[in-house]
């Protein structure tokens, strides 16, 4: 049996060791942040976290994730307690259907914890990944910015870099 | 000719095609399927088919409101925009209200989500039947009171009248209070007292999916359920020969395998033991496929060759006016409408009754085509909207389905959950149809326009349910259904003809609809139907007729449109982009502008913009886009803002990158590798849309709004850029530099 680290908590998974991780969030975990979108790592709707990184967990079997740390959107907030990603989100309105914007938040949030002074064309760039059908790219990119000023440290220092 | 004829099969499988195509038939069809004949109650919106109050608004004794609508949320923001309607004629706080949509159990029958119809039909009813009920509930204080209605006063949900007396709603409402039909007119709040209405009330429904709570059909997890998988055949018309069921029986955790014909799935406890149970039997399967696709290297050719009903829709003047001639060929591929979430559902077979949770644009259509399917009673069945990801049409959530009932009917008493894999939402997407138009016209001495010509070729864009036959699984099963027989839709609104008679004055015109009945490939409803080739068409020649005669496109458009709101939107974002003072910072640079009017009856919409065309490469960079809309009554400027720009990307993604792919057997662009669409290095540099505010006024469908006149003003901005104008979409980088020819 594995056991996985998911949002701060440890969690023994009945699944076999080949299943992609995505299969173990939903299924097993009851987690729907991430998404099925193409299982091709084509589409980054099943974008999580591992050990600070983005990966598309519809290409990652859990055998190689034992011991390190996963965090799936549910780990950024909930709806009474929304995080900055998520307040971000809210604030912009950034969604329609909505589908494909967890991936993206957890791209973004990795971004920003490696680099809280990222630019706008950084963003730009590290979204490449992922894909939107609703065309909702441009509040997608509004609601990070939004984010990572908001989780910027609100030093003196940091205000001067801006 | 004959070839052509010989390709009705495509889709008909081992059986016939009906080609049951009959005008007076053809025209009593609109693309909600509801409305399209003579008024029955004289009523507004929905409320003319669905005419009790109750049926839309419920009040129970504690004061909670519900309020119920037959459409559905696709993404567009439905759910909140209806809310806020009956929030505000009610006079009740929105966040008190509750929602119920489409349910064939529940719901008024308002057909299909589609066609940017929700607030006209259900956001009309609603807003009608809360004003209604409304005053009912304060009739009713006024006569518990004994005092005039004009003495009361509404808010919260409660009626106040003099010497503090009041009565909540809920004390008010008394067994069928509200259960009577509507009146033709209402008391509607005037715009100037409106709190609700035209304010960028958030999303109802964000939250939930930024934060990975429960908020789609894919995280529906009842109890026992079973996770299914299909395998589709490789191609239209396959037909198995074999298969080893008895492999994949074999296998730990899967429950079962059904076949059923050429329909085949597979039934597991857990999602990727389905999965690869899938794959393992999809690597047993041999399968007879037929060369039936066209030649995909000259499509429009393919496409003009077939057997057509023509139809003269517009003939003004008398043609052949002489002046500068413009003529173009414009050509749209097959288009996907690659929803990002391939379509799921669940379904539940239990005492001899199937439920099923799905992402349909259409709950009504869908259960009788499935009762149909399953040979089964209409009213044993019951479809319950869930959402899904963004559709932009007839994609295959109603397959999913059906193929979630097929499976649900092999294992009686257990939920199954359906997700299509990718490549079974890319190969079998009822696509949107490739198309063909060719448009000739000429501008006189006087730079007016002289002379119109435009024909288009298309084959039907409304293959929804309804007939069991426009669902794959009934298509596959043992006890086939024949193919449905082609749909064409009818002018004003039109399918294929949608948007092809031009908004213009123009004193000699004609246009003519070539319907093709055939289907070389599966087709059906996708975002704008027709309407975005052949807006492009017409503002691409717009466009050229003014270059050619030295006017500014903007002002030749003017010149030529007396009606003042497509001015007003033209004028709009005309200055909010700057056209008139609009200065190339390089010879890369190039503007362009589009408008139309959506179906000429819906929302105006004119869209300008800035790019960049690299010569060398071909490849369009787009820095800036402006464009405005008036939608009538605005309920949700936010919502109609995040419509506008999803329209624009979406429009300008479909323009400048997206194609079926497909050789004489099979559809060969079945992943997103294959099927590129805009990532967000094409993003444009900014988006800004203006809205014009028309208070007091009518609700008109605005989603589709921005289709056609986006991919125009692309279209025009690269022949501005490099003097190149382009017909065959889409207007890749490889095709643009080909054109430019360097």
């Amino acid at each position: 049996m594995i056991t996985l680290t998911v949002n701060g908590e440890s969690r023994s998974i009945k699944a076999s060791p080949d299943t992609p991780l995505l299969y173990v969030l939903r299924d097993e975990l009851g987690l729907n942040a991430a998404k099925y979108g193409c299982g091709l790592g084509q589409c980054g709707a099943c974008t999580v976290i591992v050990d600070g990184k983005a990966i598309f967990s519809c290409i990652t079997p859990v055998m190689v994730l034992e011991g390190r740390t996963i965090t799936t959107l549910e780990g950024l907030g909930n709806p009474d307690a929304p995080g900055p990603m998520q307040r971000a989100f809210i604030a912009e309105q950034a969604a329609q259907c909505g589908y494909c914007i967890p991936g993206m938040m957890m791209r973004a949030q990795a971004l920003l914890n490696r680099n809280p002074h990222a630019s706008d064309e950084a963003i730009r760039s590290e979204l490449q990944p992922h894909l939107c059908r609703c065309g909702t790219h441009m509040r997608i990119l509004r609601a990070i910015r939004r984010a990572a000023d908001e989780m910027r440290p609100k030093t003196a220092n940091a205000r001067s870099e801006r | 000719m004959t070839q052509a004829v010989s390709r009705r099969g495509v889709l008909a499988g081992a059986g016939a095609l009906i080609v049951a195509f009959g005008l007076s038939r053809a025209h009593a069809q609109t693309e909600t399927g509801t409305g399209g004949g003579p008024l029955k109650h004289g009523l507004p919106g929905s409320l003319d088919d669905t005419p009790n109050i109750d049926a839309w608004i419920r009040v129970d004794a504690s004061g909670a409101v519900t309020i119920l609508t037959g459409k559905a949320e696709l993404g567009q923001g439905l759910k909140t925009a209806l809310l806020q309607v009956a929030a505000e004629e009610l006079k009740v706080p929105l966040v008190r209200l509750s929602l119920v949509t489409a349910d064939t159990a529940r719901t008024a029958n308002e057909g299909y989500t589609a066609a940017s119809h929700s607030m006209q039909d259900s956001g009309t009813a609603i807003r009608h039947a809360a004003a209604q009920a409304r005053e009912i509930l304060v009739g009713e204080a006024a006569r518990r009171l004994g005092v005039a209605a004009t003495s009361l006063q509404v808010r919260n949900g409660e009626v106040f009248g003099p010497n503090r007396m009041r009565l909540g709603y809920g004390e008010l409402v008394r067994d069928q209070l509200l259960s009577v039909e509507a009146k033709p007119t209402s008391r509607l709040t005037a715009p100037a007292d409106c709190t609700v209405l035209n304010q960028p009330v958030p999303r109802i429904d964000i939250p939930a999916k930024v934060t990975g709570r429960s908020a789609y059909v894919q995280d529906l997890r009842p109890e026992g359920m079973l996770h299914g998988r299909v395998v589709r055949p490789p191609s239209y018309g396959a037909t198995l020969r074999d298969c080893d069921i008895a492999q994949v029986e074999r296998m730990s955790g899967i429950v079962k395998v059904v076949r059923d014909g050429n329909f085949l799935g597979v039934l597991a406890d857990r999602e990727w033991t389905a999965v690869q149970g899938m794959r393992t039997l999809a690597a047993t399967t041999i399968w007879i496929e037929q060369q039936a696709l066209p030649d995909s290297a000259d499509l429009p050719a393919a496409l003009m060759k077939l057997p057509s009903h023509d139809t003269t829709i517009h003939d003004t003047g008398s043609p052949g006016k002489p002046g500068i001639l413009v003529e173009g060929t414009f050509s749209r591929p097959y288009l996907t409408h690659g929803s990002i979430g391939p379509s799921c559902a669940i379904a539940q077979f239990q005492d001899g009754k199937l439920t099923v949770w799905t992402h349909t644009q259409g709950v009504f259509f869908l259960r009788d085509a499935i009762a149909g399917m399953l040979r089964m009673p209409t009213e044993n069945v019951r479809c319950i909207h869930a959402e899904g990801a963004g559709c932009y049409g007839h994609n295959g959530a109603d397959d999913a389905a059906a193929d979630a009932a097929m499976l649900a009917f092999a294992t009686p008493g257990r939920p199954v959950r359906v997700q299509l894999m990718r490549e079974q939402e890319h190969a079998w997407d009822p696509f949107g149809p490739g198309m063909v138009v060719k448009l000739r016209a000429t501008v006189g001495a006087d730079g007016m326009i002289a002379d119109w010509h435009h024909e288009v070729w298309s084959q039907s864009h409304m293959m929804r349910p309804g007939p069991p036959g426009t669902l794959i699984a009934a298509r596959l099963k043992s006890d086939a259904f024949p193919a449905a027989p082609p749909v064409a839709l009818a002018q004003p609104e039109g399918g294929g003809d949608r948007n092809a008679i031009p908004l213009y004055a123009i004193p000699n015109s004609k246009v003519i609809n070539h319907f093709l009945p055939d289907m070389p490939l599966r087709g059906s409803s996708m975002r704008s139907l027709g309407g975005y080739l052949n807006v492009l068409s017409i503002e691409s020649v717009m466009d050229e007729l003014a270059v050619r005669s030295g006017q500014d496109p903007v002002s030749f458009r003017l010149r030529h449109i007396e009606d003042p709101r497509a001015r007003d939107v033209i004028e709009t974002a005309a200055s909010h982009f700057g056209w008139a003072a609009r200065v190339k910072s390089s010879d890369s640079t190039g503007f362009g502008f589009g408008f139309a009017r959506y179906k000429n009856l819906e929302a105006w919409c004119a869209v300008a913009v800035e790019i960049e065309v690299q010569r060398q490469s071909g490849v369009v960079q787009v820095r800036r886009v402006v464009a405005a809309v008036d939608t009538g009554q605005i309920v949700n400027p936010d919502g109609i803002r995040n419509q506008i720009e999803g329209g624009i990307l979406q429009s300008m993604s479909w323009t400048l990158f997206e194609r079926v792919t497909f050789d004489r057997t099979r559809v060969t662009s079945i992943d997103w590798s294959g099927y590129p669409i805009m990532r967000f290095d094409s993003v444009p540099g900014s988006v800004e849309v203006h809205l014009v505010d028309r208070p007091g006024d009518a609700f008109y469908g605005v989603a589709e709004a921005a289709q056609g006149p986006s991919a125009a003003a692309i279209a025009n901005a690269i022949r501005d850029a490099a003097g190149v104008r382009m017909g065959g979409l889409p207007f890749t980088a490889t095709r643009i530099k080909s054109a430019i020819g360097l």
